[in-house]
């Protein structure tokens, strides 16, 4: 009863932390929507792909990095944390770790549904993407359930890091490739095969597709693998979060 | 949980509020805290008085099971910190000594926070808030982001936190540091408040003579990871035998001199240092026209009183804010355990 309450506080401490941090929450929309406007439309003057035009075609892909990215950094975020004591404070309470990590992913998952809704309505008023009731609530349960498994490996990686120096480390070698060989800005079927195997060893090719299907009826894998590679990597790196947040010795 | 403490600590033991026993903890080759042995009454607001990097906030963070000890255990109202580490935290209120407030958040959402994550109950929440509140004076400041407070405002707000779930034992690391002088002895006025209110063990750690010498019922002076002396502060002092005083003479002392002096009832002890005589004397202001006499010119005369800070100097041979105790504190923050 109390460790629930205890996830709730963390929770609602996260959603109410990131609603304040205008900085934090300006960027983290503004950033795609550079990507859709200025790369997507740009290259969309001249290409198509799959019969749609490229710009809706990223769309999706857009979609998922932006889960990507708010739902990793916002892990890495208890690095500073750990630096003053606002961590331990967290910590020190007397509930078992798990508590403050799952409402830390909990509180990741709401940032990137907030974010995954304002881009949606963005993409179905001015880009014309046709989005239904059924279409929204189904790419949103794809991108956290994409969310889920980047949420937690942000964490497990912030858990680990002693100084946020690492961070461009991070971009530069986990965070860059797992965005571009996830199939967001192309399609998959015409790779060269040594990129067609990075393609499908990479989760959040899965998470795209689970999207993009969503939300313009277009198949790579189909919804159930999708989902059955999301939860197993979800389940993966929220374990391993979680155990990261157990061994965590805070002095 | 009481029950439980009772069952485990036998006989006269009920009245500790903790138990320490053989308590160690390494980074690497350095031993922060060295086979530390200490036990400490129930109500006692409890000093530990040593330079930084002398091991103080690392035996803390074990008292509140931050950190795991190398070897030894310690008790916490009945529970043993290795295998209860949950009943500790549960009966044990922590300020730390970096900031710990979310900014973000105002000062009754941090406490709003607090009381969630300790399970203070939905029905008494609101009240034992405002309580704390009122106690530190920050009542009309409740709605106000803790980013916007002074360091002094902040810290009285973090020790209403720490008392919302009404703990056994209250930690203090490094209460009043970094703070001016005035709003150092607003806080000292509130630990007082607290010790004389609630029924509650506080153990606070330090650097500053005049916070311990003023607060605490006993002292522990620590020095590299051990107790050097334990005692209540008049005790502490009266160990140190008197004044310090020292004499720059003009000429060296022969040992007759030196012989005459001695001979003196109130004078403890005698010592040259670089030209200097050094005496320990009870009295000083008193003695000091008798000792004149026989040393002839001086240069220079200085009395210093007995304080704490003379007694850790007896002790460990250093000033409480030595160097070397810096640069241990260094490697411990670029050791292997990543202490902070």
């Amino acid at each position: 009863m109390s460790s629930l309450e205890g996830v709730l506080a963390v929770w609602w401490r996260e959603v109410v932390v990131y609603t304040r941090e205008k900085e934090r929450a300006i960027s983290s929309v503004v950033t795609p929507l550079i990507w859709l406007f200025a790369f997507g439309a740009g290259l969309g003057a001249s290409i198509s792909v799959a019969g749609l035009n490229y710009q809706s075609f990223i769309f999706p892909g857009i979609l998922a990095m932006n889960v990507l990215f708010t739902s990793m950094f916002y892990g890495m975020y208890v690095v500073w944390d750990k630096k003053l004591d606002v961590l331990k404070e967290i910590l020190i309470a007397p509930q078992p770790r798990w508590v403050a990590f799952s409402g830390k992913v909990l509180g990741g998952l709401t940032i990137c549904a907030i974010q995954a809704t304002i881009l949606m309505a963005v993409g179905a008023l001015f880009m014309g993407i046709e989005i239904t009731p059924l279409s929204y609530l189904s790419a949103l349960a794809g991108a956290l359930l994409f969310g889920m498994g980047s949420a937690s490996l942000g964490l497990f990686i912030g858990a680990k890091l002693n100084s946020p120096d690492s961070f461009s480390l991070v971009m530069s070698f986990v965070m860059w490739p797992l965005f571009l060989t996830s199939g967001a800005l192309y399609p998959i079927e015409h790779l060269p095969a040594y990129l067609q195997v990075l393609v499908h060893v990479n989760p959040m090719a899965y998470g795209v597709d689970l999207v993009r299907g969503a939300l313009l009826n277009a198949w790579t894998y189909g919804p159930l693998l999708d989902a059955g590679v999301l939860l197993a990597f979800g389940a993966l790196f929220f374990w391993l979060g979680k155990s990261a947040f157990e061994k965590m010795n805070l002095g | 949980m009481k029950s439980i403490s009772y069952d485990t600590a036998p006989g006269r033991e009920t009245h500790m509020s903790i138990q320490i026993r053989n308590l160690t903890k390494s980074f690497g080759k350095l031993t922060a805290v060295d086979r530390l042995s200490l036990d400490i009454e129930k109500g006692e607001i409890f000093g530990l008085l040593g330079p930084n990097g002398a091991g103080k906030t690392t035996l803390l963070s074990m008292l509140a099971v931050l950190m795991t000890p190398t070897s030894g255990t310690a008790t916490v109202d009945g529970n043993d910190i290795v295998k209860a580490p949950l009943a500790v935290r549960k009966c044990i209120g922590m300020v730390f000594q970096g900031g710990s407030l979310d900014n973000l958040l105002t000062a009754r959402e941090n406490l709003q926070l607090h009381a969630k994550l300790y399970g203070v109950p939905m029905e008494v929440r609101e009240q034992r808030i405002a309580e704390a509140l009122e106690l530190v004076e920050l009542t009309s400041r409740a709605n106000d982001r803790a980013g916007n407070f002074s360091g002094g405002m902040k810290r009285r707000l973090e020790i209403a936190r720490a008392l919302l779930h009404r703990p056994a034992v209250l930690f203090l690391d490094e209460p009043t540091v970094g703070l001016d002088p005035q709003t150092r002895e607003h806080i000292w006025s509130y630990i007082k408040k607290l010790a004389r209110a609630e029924e509650m063990t506080i153990i606070l750690t330090t650097h500053y003579m005049e916070e311990a010498d003023l607060l605490c019922d006993r002292i522990a002076l620590i020095d590299r990871g051990k107790i050097v002396a334990l005692d209540t502060p008049d005790g502490l002092k009266r160990r140190m035998g008197g004044d310090r005083v020292k004499l720059g003479c003009a000429k060296a002392c022969s040992a007759a001199m030196l012989a005459r002096i001695k001979k003196f009832p109130f004078v403890k002890s005698v010592s040259q240092e670089d030209g200097q005589l050094v005496l320990v004397v009870n009295n000083a202001p008193k003695h000091l026209q008798k000792l004149l006499k026989i040393v002839g010119d001086v240069e220079e005369v200085h009395v210093l009183p007995a304080s704490l800070n003379e007694v850790f100097l007896q002790y460990t041979g250093r000033e409480i804010r030595d160097e070397s105790a810096e640069a241990d504190m260094q490697a411990m923050v670029s050791g292997p355990g990543r202490h902070r």
